[in-house]
């Protein structure tokens, strides 16, 4: 990014972040800046290691090289102590909600306060039932996540992981399986919460559309790097073989579509170079 | 785990499973301070594996004590001292049966059942999740079964042995006419508090509810993240606490008695 930025405005710095997931090189020398105070969003093809990635940011998995700092500490050197305590200022949005399911909605979105402040019951109550009405779920308060629909629990796994107005929110694809009425709700609040607190948000989705609204800055990642970056607008059009096949959606370009994978005639069984 | 590594011998699996379980035992050790602060959940899990056992441990300790005392009167009627049965059977039960039945059952009811819930919090990422809310599962979710498993196992093991005893007594006083002063002051004239009590209904109970709880944690926390992984875990808990249990007894009443 830009050289001239003092190493402050950078939330998360990676650098030279390399791992090998089952001989497979998910990242490669990959160097990555998300600003402080900013909504950034992490594009690419599935199966990329967007997830991944966050794991590596929030301590979950360890690369086998590179730094990965948050908020100045190195992540992959911090005791279990100084990993919890990281832990503590970031809310992290699960690709499959990840509800608790002995604990009702309430005491899902409740379970971070309860567990790190000591704070009176009605000021729990507040604060939760005031998150729950945010992601319009306010009603649903007593029910169990097996009776919810896919979409509300990733409403309230949203609810969940911004209850404690964390310094940064790490979202893995939010806006999967949600309407489009609450999709504009989603938008506004993640737009909202980095506006008002300042809260960092750093999002992985697939929908250009609706990142355009929320997301200052996009990086594009494919084969173990970043392979392209800019602003949400202009991204689309700045003319790399990327940024061309990723967002116009073609089979053929430098991405493949298809896992690696053996010959394919070979597979089917196909005499080789027959007709 | 790393079992799958580059051996597939049972006996090498095993002997890496053993290992890997006393480390998580430590583990689970090193833990059970930050899990003071959850005494909430551990209650909850007191009740679970506690209370919820109760009916199957009662039902099972009376009929252990009624057919004992059946058997013991028609061998003992042979030597004319059916006035003994009672506490041969109390006898039997405090220092055999009632630990290692009362485990058994608890495997089969409470082990499984944590095995299960685990090994289904793991695979649904809630395990993740707590990690990821700077919540210990080792302190939230493992200890306190753990501990709960520890303090339920003696006393349901009190409450098996009575059930016993009184199932004995029904059989032997109600049923088939010895004396009811002889079968009590018999009873109490020989059982042993020290011997029989402490060392055979506490203690035994202690370890096998440790043995039983830690196996049925480990398994869980460990199950491949799949349901076929569940599966297995589940019937590995049953089937390696068995047999724990019943070599750790033959230790046990080596050593202590
Ligand atoms: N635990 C693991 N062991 C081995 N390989 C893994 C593991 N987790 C992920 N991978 C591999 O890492 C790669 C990246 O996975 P990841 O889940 O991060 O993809 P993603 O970019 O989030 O995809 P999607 O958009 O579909 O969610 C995949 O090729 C996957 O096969
Ligand atoms: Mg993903």
């Amino acid at each position: 990014m830009n050289a001239a930025a003092s190493p402050d405005d950078m939330l998360i710095r990676i650098r030279g972040l390399t791992t090998v997931l089952s001989g497979k090189k998910v990242f490669d020398a990959l160097d990555m800046d998300i600003p402080r105070g900013k909504v950034t969003a992490i594009m690419g093809p599935s199966g990329t290691g967007k997830t991944t990635l966050l794991k590596h940011i929030t301590g979950q998995m360890r690369g086998d090289a590179g730094q990965i700092t948050v908020d100045g500490r190195n992540v992959p050197e911090l005791s279990r102590e100084a990993l919890y305590e990281l832990r503590e200022k970031i809310g992290y949005l699960f690709q499959n909600s990840a509800l608790l399911t002995d604990y009702d909605v309430f005491e899902n979105v409740a379970f971070p306060l309860r567990q790190h402040t000591k704070l009176p019951e009605v000021l729990i109550r507040n604060l939760v039932l005031t998150k729950l009405q945010a992601v319009g779920l306010r009603g649903a308060a007593q029910l169990m996540p097996s009776e919810l629909s896919g979409g509300m629990a990733r409403r309230v796994a949203l609810a969940r992981a911004i209850v404690f107005d964390p310094m940064l929110i790490l979202y893995d694809e939010p806006f999967v399986g949600i309407d489009p009425i609450a999709l504009n709700q989603v938008l506004k609040l993640i737009r909202t919460l980095n506006e008002t607190l300042g809260i960092t948000s750093v999002l992985v989705a697939h929908e250009l559309d609706a990142i355009k609204h929320v997301a200052d800055h996009i990086f594009l990642i494919a084969n173990g790097k970043v392979v392209a970056q800019g602003d949400p607008k202009t991204i689309a059009d700045d003319g790399s073989p990327w940024t061309r096949q990723f967002f116009g959606g073609e089979a053929d370009g430098p991405v493949p579509f298809q896992y690696p994978a053996g010959d394919y005639a070979e597979a089917l069984g196909f005499p080789r170079g027959g007709a | 785990m790393n079992a799958r590594m580059a051996n597939d011998n049972v006996v090498t699996q095993a002997l890496g499973q053993i290992g890997s379980c006393g480390l998580f035992l430590l583990q689970i050790l090193a833990a059970i301070p930050r899990s003071l602060r959850y005494g909430r959940e551990t209650v909850r899990q007191l009740w679970f594996v506690g209370a919820m056992s109760l009916t199957i441990i009662m039902t099972c300790g009376l009929f252990v004590g009624m057919v004992l005392e059946l058997q013991l009167y028609h061998v003992l009627s042979m030597f004319g001292s059916t006035s003994m049965s009672g506490t041969v059977v109390a006898i039997a039960t405090y220092r055999e049966l009632g630990p290692v039945v009362t485990a058994l059952l608890f495997a089969g009811r409470a082990g499984t059942a944590i095995t299960a819930e685990i090994g289904l919090m793991r695979a649904t990422d809630q395990i993740a999740a707590m990690e990821l809310m700077a919540v210990d599962p080792l302190a939230y979710v493992a200890a306190p079964r753990f501990l709960a498993g520890l303090v339920a196992m003696p006393l349901l093991c009190c409450v098996f042995c009575a059930l016993a005893v009184f199932g004995g007594h029904l059989v032997g006083v109600s049923w088939l006419g010895i004396d009811n002063g002889t079968f009590w002051s018999n009873m109490t004239a020989t059982v042993d508090v020290w011997q029989d009590i402490i060392s055979g209904v506490i203690w035994k109970s202690l370890a096998f509810g440790a043995v039983v709880a830690l196996i049925a944690v480990f398994q869980g926390y460990t199950a491949p993240p799949t349901s076929e992984g569940v599966a297995y875990a589940t019937t590995r808990t049953v089937v390696a606490s068995s047999i724990a249990i019943l070599a750790l007894d033959f230790v046990l009443t080596a050593f202590l008695m």
